[in-house]
């Protein structure tokens, strides 16, 4: 039966009014600097937002996340944007979402555990450090000037010392609106939203992207749609998984997929760009008191309602000030706890963060960062489990007869000391080997076995196997042990 | 589990005649569920009472249920994220919910405690006949923890609303119906207050699940001796009455006393005056069981019979 109303949206009224309307704040200038960085419009940044973080509220699966435009997925646009145009990235956007939610219809929400916590801190990390790369161009070039620094080092220093004095308003908005009177008053000579392109000046419409309904366009949408929604899927279940954390509570993860992926095509329909689950929003509202669904929805229509009606003054924040609210959400988003365990943790570990990192930032594509941190975190483990192989044998006393015993994992990696583990050399009438305490993974264990009882043949002796139904019992794909819940002891003990 | 499919594995249901000579009784705890409504002592009287009678283990269950309420703790609305947010809020977060969960913790076994000293007070030899009475505590939904402890329990003890339905909200706890409409063992609704039943009435409508209640009315020691009312709601036609007289004999031959009454009317209405004409203090139904679609549009009977009563009600599944 469905829970009821108050139980899913109403039970922390205040708490989620109040974090909303933060976040809002908070949104209005991360979706303006993504659209910036994006190359389009702050509107298509802030109607994503809007559209994003409204039906998120309604079908996610993740309540108290908040998704909405974001750096990782703007970042991959960046060419689309260039080379066709912003309907093309609209139509990008509707077929990202559609494949989102063949995505969560598929569960493929559960591949999520094939990712480790270190590539997960990697991403988190990457993800920071491009949200910070995507500044410098604030920062640099024509605009190194002096000013410009000066109204960044302003803008940090009222966000993280105004929450010492007062926690009742949010800083990164008191920054912002002490920083564009300041600009308007002092008349600063800096770049403002304003000078980025068009602002908002309505509510959304319903729009279907201007693209010709050809293979030529979807060969040309395509790639870029499934990094989107890899990429999007990616962050928005890791985000899920903080959220879990902090709140201890979870979360339904196919819900969540086909929730992002019906976000994305609304806000493909709406003129909005792709976004996902926002890392550093979501612990803003969680910190600000946001728990359920409310605070996504209060943040979405306060966000669209602040935009439209206060659009003359949006338009004159400066970017500068703009830059010193993204330094703050990737300072806030990287994980510090990772630097500090750099040393302690495992250095296969290590290893998968830092590569998940230099992926990611070399190739400005998130998704590629997972997929090399989830191989070398794959061939560590294979590498560590391979250890697990160990083989005694006894001689007996006429000389003629030796027992090999096998104990351990057998398969790819290990293979090769499985070979190495007989003696071949050694002179012998009959050589028993005993793998019934031992697990034959894949085909190259088989094969290996083969190759040592080939061997002993070739050398005059009488080859004897023990318990190879139990040891290969592994080999077999369908192996369920979901299906008898002693399947899996039966498989350990012997 | 859908309410159609009604899995009673009762000796008597099996059989289908009535107990004495049947195989024992089915096993299982006395399962009642505390929190801080005022329906607590009621449901504390009611769980020993019945404890009692079936010479069954008593067991009191306390659900922390956290995730109801409001966001506690000091608001923080700065919205800004420095270096370590993220662990830092964890921390946070996790040593209020630490400091909660522990003040709850210590309530509800305070409330368990006091349950129990109530109960062997009510039962002074149910101890002794039982070895033991138990108290249980787990976080979450009522409806889980009592899915978690369902295969150990013979039968369900809850007040008519918890301490989280104010009672303007609504006149039904909003754990009630979920709870019947998942757990399938016997749930006896408790008033606010308790006295030993002394006459009891069945509402029968000649159904397949009312008859099958009736025999596991009949085939347990829970009632046996109070004068159970069969009330039969609906024209007066033959069918109705050889159905009544087949079922007075069932409940008899079980050694009750059983009078049967053929009312017009719906049952809405004409149940509960029924009740307050005879003085019955309690009523035993059985769930009745609706397709899904059919509950969506109609609403459950049961529900709607539990929030016209005010004595407390057996629901039989």
């Amino acid at each position: 039966m469905l829970p009821s109303l108050r139980d899913t949206w109403f039970f922390n009224l205040r708490g989620d009014v109040l974090a909303g309307v933060v976040v809002a704040l908070a949104l209005i200038p991360e979706a303006i600097a993504f659209s910036v960085i994006a190359g389009v419009d702050p509107k298509v940044g802030l109607y994503a937002a809007f559209s994003i973080a409204v039906i998120t509220a309604f079908a996610g699966g993740r309540p108290g996340m908040i998704s909405a435009a974001t750096g990782a997925m703007a970042l991959l646009m960046v060419v689309l944007v260039r080379e066709h145009g912003l309907e093309y990235l609209l139509a990008a956007t509707l077929l990202t979402g559609v494949l989102q939610v063949l995505a969560g219809v598929f569960r493929l929400g559960a591949l999520m555990r094939f990712v480790s916590r270190s590539v997960v801190t990697g991403f988190v990390n990457a993800l920071a450090i491009l949200i910070f790369l995507a500044q410098l161009p604030e920062m640099t070039g024509e605009n190194a000037r002096l000013l410009v620094f000066g109204v960044v080092a302003a803008g940090l220093i009222i966000i993280y010392g105004l929450p010492r004095l007062t926690k009742a308003v949010p800083s990164p908005l008191v920054c912002i609106v002490v920083l564009t009177a300041a600009a308007i008053f002092l008349g600063f000579d800096v770049r403002t939203v304003g000078d980025m392109g068009a602002l908002p000046d309505s509510l959304p419409i319903f729009l279907w992207p201007d693209v010709p309904l050809t293979l030529e366009t979807l060969q040309i949408i395509f790639p870029y749609a499934v990094m989107l929604a890899v990429v999007g899927l990616l962050e928005s279940m890791m985000t899920a998984t903080i959220v879990d954390d902090l709140t201890d509570t979870s979360s339904d993860r196919d819900r969540e997929c086909v929730g992002q992926g019906v976000a994305n095509v609304g806000s493909g329909l709406l003129g909005g760009m792709a976004g996902c689950a926002m890392i550093g929003q979501s612990v803003i509202n969680i910190k600000s008191g946001g728990r359920g669904r409310l605070s996504a929805l209060v943040a979405g229509v306060v966000l669209l309602l602040m935009v439209v009606f206060l659009g003359e003054w949006v338009a004159q924040i400066p970017m500068a000030a703009l830059v010193a609210v993204m330094i703050m959400v990737s300072i806030g988003t990287f994980s510090w706890e990772s630097l500090r365990n750099l040393r302690t943790n495992p250095k296969s570990s290590s290893v998968v963060m830092a590569s998940t990192v230099a992926v990611v930032v070399v190739t400005h594509n998130l998704a590629l960062g997972v997929l090399v941190g989830v191989l070398l975190s794959a061939l560590f483990f294979a590498r560590k489990v391979g250890r697990f192989l160990v083989i005694r044998s006894e001689l007996s006393d006429d000389g003629l007869h030796r027992t090999y015993r096998v104990s351990g994992q057998v398969f790819f990696t290990s293979a090769e000391a499985f070979l190495e583990g007989f003696d071949f050399k050694e002179a012998l009438q009959t050589v028993t080997i005993d793998v019934s305490r031992a697990h034959f993974w894949d085909i190259t264990a088989v094969g290996a076995l083969d190759k040592a009882v080939i061997k002993f043949r070739r050398e005059g002796a009488r080859v004897e196997l023990l318990g190879l139904n139990e040891a290969s019992a592994t080999m077999v794909d369908r192996y369920a042990i979901h299906d008898k819940p002693d399947a899996a002891e039966q498989l350990l003990a012997h | 589990m859908p309410p159609t499919s009604s899995p009673s594995d009762h000796p008597a249901a099996a059989s289908g005649t009535p107990s004495g000579q049947l195989p024992g009784p089915p096993t299982g705890k006395v399962l009642a569920c505390i929190d801080q409504s005022p329906y607590a002592q009621a449901v504390c009287d009611f769980a020993a009472w019945s404890a009692e009678r079936m010479t069954a283990p008593l067991s009191f269950l306390h659900v922390l249920d956290a995730t109801s309420g409001n966001v506690q703790g000091d608001r923080n609305l700065s919205g800004a994220i420095g270096l370590g947010a993220r662990e830092d809020l964890l921390e946070k977060l996790a040593t209020l919910d630490e400091e909660r969960a522990r003040l709850a913790m210590e309530q509800g076994r305070q409330l368990l405690a006091g349950a129990v000293e109530r109960a062997r007070a009510m039962a002074p030899d149910l101890e002794g006949a039982t070895k033991r009475i138990e108290v249980r505590q787990r976080h979450g939904e009522l409806v889980d923890a009592l899915l978690a402890l369902e295969s150990e329990t013979r039968m369900l003890v809850l007040g008519k609303r918890g301490s989280s339905s104010a009672a303007e909200h609504g006149h039904l706890g909003r754990h009630l119906e979920q709870v019947i409409r998942s757990v399938a063992k016997p749930i006896l609704v408790a008033q606010q207050s308790f006295a030993a039943p002394k006459r009891i009435m069945f509402a029968f409508d000649g159904s397949a699940t009312a008859r099958k209640g009736l025999e596991m009315l009949a085939g347990s020691p829970l009632f046996r001796g109070i004068p159970c009312h069969l009330v039969y709601v609906g024209a007066d036609k033959p069918e109705a009455r050889a159905a009544l007289a087949d079922a007075a004999g069932t409940l008899e031959a079980a050694g009750f006393e059983a009078p049967v009454a053929l009312v017009p009317g719906n049952p809405d209405d004409a149940l509960p005056r029924y009740q307050a004409e005879h003085g019955i203090d309690l009523l035993v139904m059985g769930a009745f069981g609706h397709s899904r679609i059919r509950h969506l549009i109609l609403g459950s009977t049961t529900t709607a019979m539990l929030r016209r009563f005010t004595v407390s009600v057996m629901v039989l599944r």
